[in-house]
């Protein structure tokens, strides 16, 4: 039985509260996404998304979590903690010792990061979106979720494992998260192909409306996503919510700003846009960097994902809702500024980046972290993509793709005439 | 008896209906359409990239007519739909075989 005196019950009532809040974070996704679509798919999206929660959260209980939390090995986890075997009563998680001792009860800490598992996986939708069979998909981020996801996140969040030995920084998944799906979506769309009109097509979104529902709830989620991971309710979570709400805030006006410059316009897609690629940028550094350095970083997050969108048309890559801008390059982004901004003044378990003192060591880390990432997980989503397309076609076939995936692979309407 | 077809401008349809009462005429029906003639489309951004949305958003206007009352109506709805510029629409007429009120089963001219 754990000693009650490590659960500081303010701690555990944040995180608690958190994983509700990251767990919100998933259905917020699928509307952003599903305005985006054409209204023939949305159903498709949403389902995809939703569909996440459950599937996701089961493995995740059976054996993502083991795999990413267990054991003391430094390339990946064991099986130690199959089926959540022992977690309500498990006085210390491996690693979590010393500085790092938890002090919310070891389940509240498997809930809470389940939640971030399970919205992993559905970042992948938007690349993909309009043309990607239903069981594909499942089985596709049902075996990442098992041999990709846990990996990444021991290397990095785990204090066992080799990345974070090393040095590298990741407060909330900068690159568990989002270097993680944005590379498995890039090799995904590799396998899947452009959809079939595409660019020719004009294929705007169907219902701006949503994504902006979607983009709000992301954003409130968000603070539990990024705040939460101080798993401490304190200062530095303070400190995350402050940097995460100004980075989004100032992405966002960078985004316009640059927008109205190359396009003339102010958009409410560009104000959601620039706000996401904020957060994004900013979930790495959330707990690492103070003063100004969020606003800085929201602001270069901006203007950078915005410059980013034109990658797909250069690559001719058709990821449909932009992903790789947002999620591979914003987290990329912030995952290298945190070389640059990490102060130890705001979390002394962090290292000082170039900007605070502490010359090219944590910036050097920073980047074997994003490339150690990125080459995993693409390399291994694209043998995965590649095995289930030559077994069982991972696209859905031209006149499905035409007729629309809520008809083809759910047999309904979104809105009825 | 003929079939007017107008389409006009959207904003429009209240101007055209409260002309068309006024003119005696007592029932139409008004769907909302997409087209284009002469007047072009409009530019829509979304993420940087522009879309060229041919389409424009329309009424259709379409009511029963007795031969006799034919051009008064036209005149009517000409009026009332006209802003003097581009995309105004157009009205067209046709042929009606049969007309029947289905409450009464009265048919023809008679159930206009």
């Amino acid at each position: 039985m754990f000693s009650a005196a490590t659960i500081d019950s303010g701690a555990t009532a944040w995180v608690l509260v958190s994983a509700a809040l990251v767990a919100f974070m998933t259905p917020g996704l699928a509307f952003f996404y599903g305005g985006m679509v054409r209204s023939k798919n949305v159903l498709g999206m949403l389902m995809q998304n939703v569909f996440a929660m459950g599937l996701i959260s089961v493995l995740w209980a059976l054996v993502g979590f083991s795999l990413a939390f267990g054991g003391t090995g430094s390339l990946i986890g064991n099986f130690d903690f199959v089926a959540m075997k022992g977690l309500g009563t498990l006085a210390e998680l491996p690693g979590y010792t010393g500085d790092f001792a938890l002090v919310v009860p070891v389940l509240a800490f498997f809930g809470y990061q389940m939640m971030f598992a399970v919205i992993t996986p559905a970042l992948i939708t938007g690349a993909t979106a309009d043309r990607l069979k239903f069981g594909a998909y499942a089985i596709l981020i049902g075996a990442w979720s098992v041999i990709v996801y846990p990996v990444v996140a021991h290397w990095v969040f785990s204090p066992n494992g080799w990345l974070f030995k090393r040095g590298a920084l990741d407060f909330a998944g900068g690159a568990v998260v989002h270097i993680n799906a944005g590379a498995a979506a890039l090799a995904v769309i590799m396998v899947l192909g452009n959809r079939r009109s595409w660019p020719r097509e004009a294929m705007p979104p169907h219902n701006l409306p949503f994504t902006m529902l979607g983009t709000g709830i992301l954003w409130f989620g968000w603070f539990g996503f990024n705040a939460g991971s101080a798993l401490a309710a304190n200062g530095l979570a303070a400190q995350a919510l402050v940097n995460t709400h100004l980075a989004a805030a100032a992405a966002m006006l960078s985004w316009l700003a640059i927008e109205k410059v190359k396009t003339g316009h102010f958009t409410t897609l560009g104000a959601a846009s620039g706000a996401v690629a904020g957060l994004v940028a900013i979930t790495p550094c959330a707990g690492f960097v103070g003063g100004v350095a969020p606003i800085i970083i929201g602001l270069a997050a901006g203007i950078v994902c915005y410059l980013a969108l034109r990658l797909k048309l250069m690559l001719k890559l058709d990821d449909s809702l932009d992903v790789i801008a947002v999620h591979l390059v914003g987290g990329i982004l912030g995952s290298v500024l945190l070389g640059l901004f990490s102060d130890t003044s705001v979390n002394a378990l962090g290292f000082d980046g170039a900007f605070f003192g502490g010359g090219t060591e944590l910036l050097v880390n920073q980047v074997i972290a994003v490339v150690a990432t990125f080459a995993f997980s693409f390399v291994v989503t694209y043998a995965v993509a590649r095995v289930l397309n030559a077994t069982m076609g991972i696209r859905v076939s031209p006149e499905d793709e035409l007729a629309g995936l809520d008809q083809s692979q759910h047999a309904e309407a979104a809105y009825q005439a | 008896m003929k079939l007017i077809t107008a389409v006009i401008k959207p904003f429009k349809i209240d101007d055209v209906k409260e002309a068309l009462k006024a003119a005696g005429v007592q029932g139409i029906t008004v769907t909302e359409v997409r087209g284009f003639g002469r007047q072009g489309g409009h530019t829509e951004t979304y993420r940087g990239a522009e879309y060229q949305i041919d389409f424009v958003p329309k009424a259709k206007v379409e009511l029963v007519v007795d031969d006799s009352n034919v051009n008064t109506v036209l005149d009517v709805i000409t009026k009332a739909a006209a802003t003097g510029k581009i995309g105004d629409g157009k009205i067209w007429v046709t042929n009606v075989e049969q007309v029947i009120r289905i409450r009464t089963g009265e048919q023809g001219p008679d159930a206009i």
